[in-house]
Protein backbone atom coordinates (compact mmCIF):
# COMPACT_ATOMS: atom_id res chain seq x y z
CA UNK A 1 0.00 0.00 0.00
CA UNK A 2 1.34 3.36 -1.16
CA UNK A 3 3.05 5.43 2.17
CA UNK A 4 1.76 8.82 0.41
CA UNK A 5 -1.75 7.38 1.41
CA UNK A 6 -0.57 8.37 4.79
CA UNK A 7 0.74 11.34 4.12
CA UNK A 8 -2.44 12.57 2.53
CA UNK A 9 -3.96 11.39 5.14
CA UNK A 10 -1.79 13.58 8.10
CA UNK A 11 -2.44 16.59 5.96
CA UNK A 12 -6.00 16.57 5.97
CA UNK A 13 -5.77 16.22 9.56
CA UNK A 14 -3.36 18.61 9.99
CA UNK A 15 -5.34 20.94 7.93
CA UNK A 16 -8.40 20.60 10.14
CA UNK A 17 -6.54 21.61 13.40
CA UNK A 18 -5.34 24.47 11.78
CA UNK A 19 -9.00 25.33 10.84
CA UNK A 20 -9.79 24.62 14.35
CA UNK A 21 -7.18 26.84 15.55
CA UNK A 22 -8.64 29.79 12.99
CA UNK A 23 -12.32 29.59 13.25
CA UNK A 24 -12.90 28.17 16.76
CA UNK A 25 -13.74 31.41 19.83
CA UNK A 26 -13.12 28.81 22.39
CA UNK A 27 -9.68 28.74 23.82
CA UNK A 28 -9.71 25.12 25.19
CA UNK A 29 -11.33 23.82 21.58
CA UNK A 30 -8.62 25.83 20.00
CA UNK A 31 -6.40 23.84 22.19
CA UNK A 32 -7.32 20.81 21.41
CA UNK A 33 -7.05 21.81 17.11
CA UNK A 34 -3.47 21.87 18.85
CA UNK A 35 -3.08 18.72 19.89
CA UNK A 36 -4.69 17.33 16.76
CA UNK A 37 -2.05 19.06 14.51
CA UNK A 38 0.55 17.48 16.50
CA UNK A 39 -1.17 14.21 16.05
CA UNK A 40 -0.98 14.73 12.20
CA UNK A 41 2.84 15.28 12.99
CA UNK A 42 2.84 12.02 14.70
CA UNK A 43 1.59 10.10 12.04
CA UNK A 44 3.94 11.35 9.20
CA UNK A 45 6.77 10.07 11.60
CA UNK A 46 5.64 6.68 12.43
CA UNK A 47 4.67 6.42 8.30
CA UNK A 48 8.06 7.76 7.47
CA UNK A 49 9.95 5.43 9.86
CA UNK A 50 8.08 2.29 8.70
CA UNK A 51 9.27 3.36 5.43
CA UNK A 52 12.85 3.46 5.90
CA UNK A 53 12.75 0.65 8.65
CA UNK A 54 13.97 3.15 11.00
CA UNK A 55 13.25 3.24 14.48
CA UNK A 56 14.40 6.31 14.89
CA UNK A 57 10.84 8.31 13.59
CA UNK A 58 9.71 6.17 16.36
CA UNK A 59 11.56 8.01 19.14
CA UNK A 60 10.64 11.05 17.78
CA UNK A 61 7.66 10.46 18.42
CA UNK A 62 7.73 9.85 21.83
CA UNK A 63 9.18 13.01 22.56
CA UNK A 64 6.83 14.78 20.63
CA UNK A 65 4.11 13.10 22.84
CA UNK A 66 6.24 13.75 26.15
CA UNK A 67 6.39 17.23 25.15
CA UNK A 68 2.79 17.16 23.78
CA UNK A 69 2.02 16.69 27.62
CA UNK A 70 3.92 18.98 29.22
CA UNK A 71 2.51 21.95 26.95
CA UNK A 72 -1.23 21.05 27.77
CA UNK A 73 -0.68 21.05 31.29
CA UNK A 74 0.82 24.19 31.56
CA UNK A 75 -1.69 25.90 29.23
CA UNK A 76 -4.40 24.57 30.77
CA UNK A 77 -3.38 25.69 34.00
CA UNK A 78 -2.66 29.43 32.15
CA UNK A 79 -6.23 28.68 30.72
CA UNK A 80 -7.58 28.18 34.63
CA UNK A 81 -6.06 31.29 35.56
CA UNK A 82 -7.12 34.28 32.80
CA UNK A 83 -10.26 32.46 34.06
CA UNK A 84 -10.24 33.31 37.66
CA UNK A 85 -9.63 36.81 36.33
CA UNK A 86 -11.68 37.44 33.19
CA UNK A 87 -14.22 34.84 33.96
CA UNK A 88 -14.25 33.88 30.26
CA UNK A 89 -12.32 31.82 27.78
CA UNK A 90 -13.70 33.59 24.65
CA UNK A 91 -10.36 34.47 22.67
CA UNK A 92 -12.37 37.53 21.44
CA UNK A 93 -12.51 38.89 24.58
CA UNK A 94 -8.45 38.13 25.71
CA UNK A 95 -6.91 40.47 23.71
CA UNK A 96 -5.55 42.97 26.83
CA UNK A 97 -3.58 41.85 29.63
CA UNK A 98 -5.15 44.24 31.72
CA UNK A 99 -8.51 43.19 33.47
CA UNK B 1 -8.32 -4.78 -2.61
CA UNK B 2 -6.36 -5.92 0.16
CA UNK B 3 -7.16 -5.94 3.73
CA UNK B 4 -4.52 -3.24 4.30
CA UNK B 5 -6.28 -1.12 2.20
CA UNK B 6 -9.54 -1.75 3.61
CA UNK B 7 -9.08 -0.91 6.92
CA UNK B 8 -7.17 1.98 6.30
CA UNK B 9 -9.65 3.51 4.17
CA UNK B 10 -12.37 2.45 6.85
CA UNK B 11 -10.24 4.23 9.59
CA UNK B 12 -9.50 7.19 7.43
CA UNK B 13 -12.90 8.14 7.64
CA UNK B 14 -13.65 7.43 11.11
CA UNK B 15 -10.43 9.69 12.05
CA UNK B 16 -11.41 12.57 9.24
CA UNK B 17 -14.87 12.00 10.69
CA UNK B 18 -14.00 12.64 14.14
CA UNK B 19 -11.97 15.67 13.91
CA UNK B 20 -14.53 17.65 11.41
CA UNK B 21 -16.92 16.38 14.11
CA UNK B 22 -14.71 18.34 16.84
CA UNK B 23 -14.18 21.12 14.74
CA UNK B 24 -17.74 21.74 13.96
CA UNK B 25 -19.14 20.98 17.50
CA UNK B 26 -20.78 23.41 19.68
CA UNK B 27 -20.57 22.23 22.82
CA UNK B 28 -17.03 21.40 23.84
CA UNK B 29 -17.20 17.82 25.58
CA UNK B 30 -18.50 16.73 22.26
CA UNK B 31 -15.49 17.84 20.56
CA UNK B 32 -13.27 16.47 23.75
CA UNK B 33 -15.03 13.01 23.03
CA UNK B 34 -14.63 13.32 19.50
CA UNK B 35 -11.17 14.21 19.88
CA UNK B 36 -10.36 10.72 21.99
CA UNK B 37 -12.28 9.25 19.04
CA UNK B 38 -9.42 10.24 17.00
CA UNK B 39 -6.67 9.46 18.93
CA UNK B 40 -7.72 6.07 19.20
CA UNK B 41 -8.08 5.72 15.31
CA UNK B 42 -5.03 7.06 15.06
CA UNK B 43 -3.41 4.82 17.61
CA UNK B 44 -4.98 1.66 15.19
CA UNK B 45 -3.06 3.62 12.67
CA UNK B 46 0.44 3.22 14.78
CA UNK B 47 -0.42 -0.07 15.29
CA UNK B 48 -0.63 -0.83 11.27
CA UNK B 49 2.60 0.99 10.47
CA UNK B 50 4.16 -1.51 12.97
CA UNK B 51 4.89 0.94 16.07
CA UNK B 52 2.72 -1.04 18.95
CA UNK B 53 4.96 0.57 21.80
CA UNK B 54 3.69 3.87 20.29
CA UNK B 55 0.16 2.87 20.12
CA UNK B 56 -0.20 1.83 23.54
CA UNK B 57 1.92 5.29 24.30
CA UNK B 58 -0.93 7.09 22.52
CA UNK B 59 -3.81 5.62 24.08
CA UNK B 60 -2.28 5.83 27.75
CA UNK B 61 -0.61 9.22 27.55
CA UNK B 62 -3.03 10.92 24.69
CA UNK B 63 -6.42 9.64 25.07
CA UNK B 64 -5.86 8.64 28.75
CA UNK B 65 -4.15 11.55 30.57
CA UNK B 66 -4.02 14.51 28.27
CA UNK B 67 -8.01 14.29 27.18
CA UNK B 68 -8.92 13.79 31.22
CA UNK B 69 -6.99 16.68 31.75
CA UNK B 70 -8.83 18.43 29.08
CA UNK B 71 -12.07 17.21 30.30
CA UNK B 72 -11.43 17.95 33.63
CA UNK B 73 -10.55 21.72 32.70
CA UNK B 74 -14.02 22.10 30.72
CA UNK B 75 -16.30 20.70 33.27
CA UNK B 76 -14.14 22.90 36.03
CA UNK B 77 -14.51 26.26 33.99
CA UNK B 78 -18.22 25.94 32.67
CA UNK B 79 -16.98 26.07 29.22
CA UNK B 80 -19.08 23.68 27.19
CA UNK B 81 -21.27 26.71 25.60
CA UNK B 82 -19.95 29.99 24.33
CA UNK B 83 -22.45 32.72 24.14
CA UNK B 84 -21.83 34.70 21.37
CA UNK B 85 -20.21 33.90 17.48
CA UNK B 86 -16.79 35.13 15.85
CA UNK B 87 -16.93 39.56 15.81
CA UNK B 88 -15.51 38.99 12.06
CA UNK B 89 -17.92 37.67 9.86
CA UNK B 90 -15.58 37.11 6.74
CA UNK B 91 -13.88 34.64 9.10
CA UNK B 92 -14.95 31.56 8.20
CA UNK B 93 -15.38 32.01 4.72
CA UNK B 94 -11.85 32.87 4.34
CA UNK B 95 -10.24 30.35 7.07
CA UNK B 96 -11.84 27.26 5.02
CA UNK B 97 -10.86 29.11 1.45
CA UNK B 98 -7.17 29.27 3.05
CA UNK B 99 -7.75 25.27 4.64
CA UNK B 100 -8.05 24.10 1.43
CA UNK B 101 -5.07 26.36 -0.58
CA UNK B 102 -2.78 24.43 2.56
CA UNK B 103 -4.26 20.82 1.45
CA UNK B 104 -3.87 21.43 -2.22
CA UNK B 105 -0.57 23.08 -1.31
CA UNK B 106 0.63 19.95 0.52
CA UNK B 107 -0.96 17.36 -1.61
CA UNK B 108 1.15 18.98 -4.79
CA UNK B 109 3.95 18.52 -2.18
CA UNK B 110 3.53 15.15 -1.54
CA UNK B 111 2.90 13.56 -4.79
CA UNK B 112 5.73 15.63 -6.36
CA UNK B 113 8.51 14.42 -3.76
CA UNK B 114 8.13 10.92 -5.75
CA UNK B 115 7.04 8.63 -2.95
CA UNK B 116 4.85 6.82 -5.56
CA UNK B 117 7.26 3.51 -5.25
CA UNK B 118 7.32 3.87 -1.63
CA UNK B 119 5.11 0.53 -0.43
CA UNK B 120 4.52 -0.39 3.16
CA UNK B 121 5.04 -3.78 4.19
CA UNK B 122 1.58 -5.42 4.94
CA UNK B 123 0.68 -4.79 8.77
CA UNK B 124 0.17 -8.84 9.12
CA UNK B 125 3.84 -9.71 8.11
CA UNK B 126 5.53 -7.86 10.48
CA UNK B 127 7.80 -10.07 12.92
CA UNK B 128 6.17 -10.37 16.50
CA UNK B 129 8.48 -8.18 18.08
CA UNK B 130 9.41 -5.51 15.51
CA UNK B 131 9.50 -1.90 17.40
CA UNK B 132 9.02 -3.74 20.65
CA UNK B 133 9.66 -1.37 24.18
CA UNK B 134 13.45 -3.41 24.59
CA UNK B 135 13.88 -2.29 20.57
CA UNK B 136 12.86 1.23 21.49
CA UNK B 137 14.47 1.39 24.82
CA UNK B 138 18.13 0.69 22.80
CA UNK B 139 17.44 3.14 20.33
CA UNK B 140 16.44 5.56 23.33
CA UNK B 141 18.90 4.75 25.86
CA UNK B 142 21.74 4.76 23.72
CA UNK B 143 21.67 7.42 20.35
CA UNK B 144 18.98 9.78 22.39
CA UNK B 145 19.99 9.63 25.98
CA UNK B 146 20.44 13.86 26.27
CA UNK B 147 16.76 14.41 25.14
CA UNK B 148 15.70 11.64 27.47
CA UNK B 149 17.67 13.43 30.42
CA UNK B 150 16.25 17.16 28.97
CA UNK B 151 12.78 15.70 28.58
CA UNK B 152 12.90 14.71 32.10
CA UNK B 153 13.95 18.55 33.29
CA UNK B 154 11.16 19.67 30.74
CA UNK B 155 8.57 17.60 32.78
CA UNK B 156 9.24 18.58 36.25
CA UNK B 157 9.38 22.32 34.95
CA UNK B 158 6.21 21.99 33.76
CA UNK B 159 4.91 20.42 36.26
CA UNK B 160 6.15 23.61 38.86
CA UNK B 161 4.88 25.68 36.59
CA UNK B 162 1.38 24.52 36.40
CA UNK B 163 1.25 24.66 40.39
CA UNK B 164 2.93 27.77 39.89
CA UNK B 165 0.42 28.89 37.66
CA UNK B 166 -2.61 28.11 39.58
CA UNK B 167 -1.61 28.80 43.41
CA UNK B 168 -4.12 30.70 44.81
CA UNK B 169 -2.26 34.38 45.59
CA UNK B 170 -1.89 35.64 48.98
CA UNK B 171 -3.23 38.66 49.22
Amino acid sequence: MPVTYYFVLSAILFTIGALGVLIRRNAIVVFMSVELMLNAANLSFVAFSQLYNTLNGQVLVFFVITVAAAEVAVGLALIVAIFKTKHSINIDELHELKQ
Amino acid sequence: MTSDFILFIVLAIVAIASALSMLLSRNAIYSALFLVINFATIAVFFLLLGSPFLAMAQITVYAGAIMVLFLFVIMLLGAEQLSRDSDLPWQRPVAIILGVVLLVETGIIIYSLGFQDGLLPSFSSFASDYASPVDIGMVLFNEYLLPFEVTSVLLLVAMIGAIVLTKRQKS
